[in-house]
């Protein structure tokens, strides 16, 4: 019994893996230069190059730069958190995932989703009520300075770094596929593009850009699903059973299916995903973008309202896909695979119901996708860096904002010049690990300390940087002792280390570190720690003295 | 930190009110989302051929689809239920408090 559960637990945590590599794995062919695409993707990055232009003349402060002073919409933030989530793989691999096994695909889905309601209910307003720009300003709020923001700002820049390598490795293959464009081309590009709306527009610019590419990705997906729609008179029944009648799996398409994987590795992604996901500094770092709590709450309901709608999207286009792309002759090489891989069922389908041009349309978009993702990874990653520790742990709170936005600045150009740098250095390497790496360790160092920062009387410095560091290390060690690094990248014979995630061992260790290292810590300092906590409660409850937004 | 007035904000019965009530309601829901996914996850686990069987014999729509989009939807009318009330009525009790306790 027990084994069938977790071997469905299993089940359940394998679209991760989907998620984060989807198309973006493995050898791509590379296609015919794709000329409505391109025109397309111009159009798009001249928009967005403008907002920037536009963005850059209204920031003048630090709050501007980090949190766009506080002034977006709680629907305008939804439409961003949206859009970090509904990224180029999440979209292709999750349709594509439909295209071959039907109901799993929605199983996969539904695993993603339910992450937001509890950061939601748990999380959103406390982190607004205590945070000015990063979570490193909540989890420092009434411990040391230095040592947390130091831990917090690590925690936040390897998950960026892995995260980082692999959009931008993905990107360069996506592009490739798409509009057939050079691997190196594209990479360089999506660098320069990024550095662009961080550098000169910042949160503003990074997050009009997350807009915009949400909007265009959700009416995209909302015609190919009407059109998929019209085609069997708005009737899901005909739809099934038209589809079940042209799969080769047949009736089993509308039932459980079985993708099954080891299931401690997946339980241990599961986690990873539920908790990484308020663990990810760029996710975080939106909750400050909006004026209130009021606002955070908004957003999330937003949120949650469009990823859903765009999993409920992704599944009747996957079955699109079944009906119109896999009996046609035109998607398919002589042996009967479809064109390019499984991974472009959305991308054919988007051929077969809109013709060339819709494709140019879809294809543009999946690339914006990878652009506005890759920003939003950026700033977060130099605000941890100006913010926490150049002006928190460098300077001791004293640097002004002109210096502090020039450090900023600076780690922007240099984050960059990195991510293309990884980016080509990366390209045969197998990257789908990173960002189930990524997410394992904001599980295992971000979360623990932010949510027990917020949760937990006890909790001292000592406690949350050895407890916090414990998981980074485990998350980091066991990562490179399985049998993902170990095996496939480094091409021993046997793992030391036998699961593929190591969420769940981590996230153990670093709960149970923190609880150990606080409760053991009598000193004088952790007392007054403690007696912070009173004031800190009341703030995050109630807003009293949290910062709002900047008057323009 | 201005340390009197959060002092008297946690001595504030109204406050422990709205903290009481709204920690609750965020458990409440948090359980009942978690929940319905585990419930969810051990339905496909022991019965998956539940999920699997029509509805209706004539129509190829399985248990399965109404469960699965009927999931998605409570994610997001959880998220409407506790934003409604936490906007509304919590927002409004905290409001109150901090008038009182600032004056």
């Amino acid at each position: 019994m027990i084994a069938r559960l977790l071997t469905t637990l299993g089940l359940m945590a394998v679209a991760p893996a989907l998620w984060a590599a989807g198309a973006l794995e493995g050898d791509v062919q590379r296609q015919p230069l794709n000329i409505s695409a391109i025109l397309m993707f111009v159009a798009f990055v001249g928009a967005t190059l403008y907002i920037t232009y536009w963005a850059s003349k209204r920031n003048t402060s630090a709050a501007d730069y980090y949190t766009a002073g506080g002034s977006i919409t709680g629907f305008q933030n939804g439409l961003a958190i949206a859009g970090d989530y509904m990224s180029a793989a999440s979209f292709l691999g999750i349709s594509a995932l439909v295209f071959t096994s039907g109901y799993d695909g929605l199983i996969y889905s539904i695993g993603f989703l339910v992450g937001w309601p509890v950061i939601l209910f748990l999380i959103a307003e406390r982190l607004r009520n205590l945070g000015k720009f990063t979570f490193a300003d909540v989890a420092s709020y009434r411990l040391k300075q230095k040592e947390i923001r130091t831990l917090s700002a690590c925690g936040s820049l390897v998950v960026v770094a892995f995260y980082l390598i692999a959009q931008m490795v993905g990107a360069g293959k996506l592009i490739e596929l798409l509009f057939g464009l050079n691997y190196h081309v594209a990479v360089i590009l999506v660098g320069i593009l990024m550095v662009c709306y961080v550098l000169f527009g910042g949160m503003l610019a990074t997050t009009w850009v997350q807009i915009i590419k949400a909007v265009l990705l959700l009416s995209g997906a909302s015609f190919m699903a009407l059109m998929v729609m019209k085609h069997v008179n708005f009737d899901f029944a005909t739809l099934f059973s038209e589809a079940i009648k042209v799969h080769p799996k047949g009736e089993a398409i509308m039932s459980p299916g079985g993708l099954v994987k080891d299931p401690i590795s997946a339980i241990s992604l599961g986690l990873a995903l539920m908790f990484g996901t308020a663990g990810l500094p760029h996710i975080l770092m939106r909750f400050f973008t909006v004026s209130d709590a009021k606002e955070a709450r908004k957003s999330v309901f937003y949120a949650t309202g469009f990823i859903g709608y765009f999993y409920i999207l992704t599944f009747i286009i996957g079955f699109g896909a079944i009906l119109l792309v896999s009996t046609n002759p035109m998607f398919k090489d002589g042996a009967g695979a479809l064109l390019g891989g499984n991974n472009m069922a959305a991308i054919h389908l988007a051929n077969a119901v809109g013709g060339s041009l819709f494709l140019g349309f879809i294809s543009a978009v999946a690339f914006a996708t990878i652009l506005a993702v890759v920003s939003g990874l950026t700033l977060a990653g130099a605000s941890a860096v100006s913010h926490d520790l150049y002006a928190s742990v460098f300077k001791k709170g004293k640097a002004n904002d002109k210096d502090e936005l020039r450090v900023s600045k600076i780690t922007t150009v240099c984050l960059g010049v990195l991510a293309i740098g990884l980016g080509i250095l990366f390209e045969k390497q197998n990257i789908a690990f990173m960002v189930g790496l990524a997410f394992s360790i904001a599980a295992s160092c971000n979360f623990p300390v932010l949510f027990l920062s917020m949760y937990w009387k006890k909790l001292t410095t000592r406690g949350a940087l050895i407890g916090g560091s414990l998981g980074l290390l485990t998350a980091v060690t066991l990562m490179i002792l399985g049998p993902t690094v170990w095996v496939q990248v480094l091409g021993n014979a046997q793992a030391v280390f036998p699961y593929e995630y190591p969420a769940l061992f981590s996230m153990a260790i670093a709960f149970a570190g923190i609880w150990f290292f606080s409760i053991t810590d009598t000193s004088a300092s952790a007392a007054e720690e403690r007696a912070r906590f009173l004031p800190q409660f009341v703030r995050s409850q109630t807003g009293l003295g949290a910062s709002g937004a900047v008057a323009h | 930190m201005n340390d009197p007035i959060y002092e008297r904000i946690q001595a504030n019965p109204r406050f422990q009110e709205l903290v009481a009530k709204r920690e609750r309601f965020a458990w409440l829901l948090s359980i009942i989302m978690l929940g319905l996914y585990l419930a969810f996850i051990i339905l496909i686990a022991f019965e998956p051929q539940l999920l699997g069987t029509r509805i209706n014999p004539d129509s190829p729509t399985t248990w399965g689809i109404p469960l699965g989009v009927g999931l998605i939807l409570s994610a997001f009318v959880l998220t409407g239920i506790y934003v409604k009330r936490a906007n509304g009525e919590f927002d409004a009790l905290n409001k109150s408090i901090l008038e009182e306790v600032q004056q």
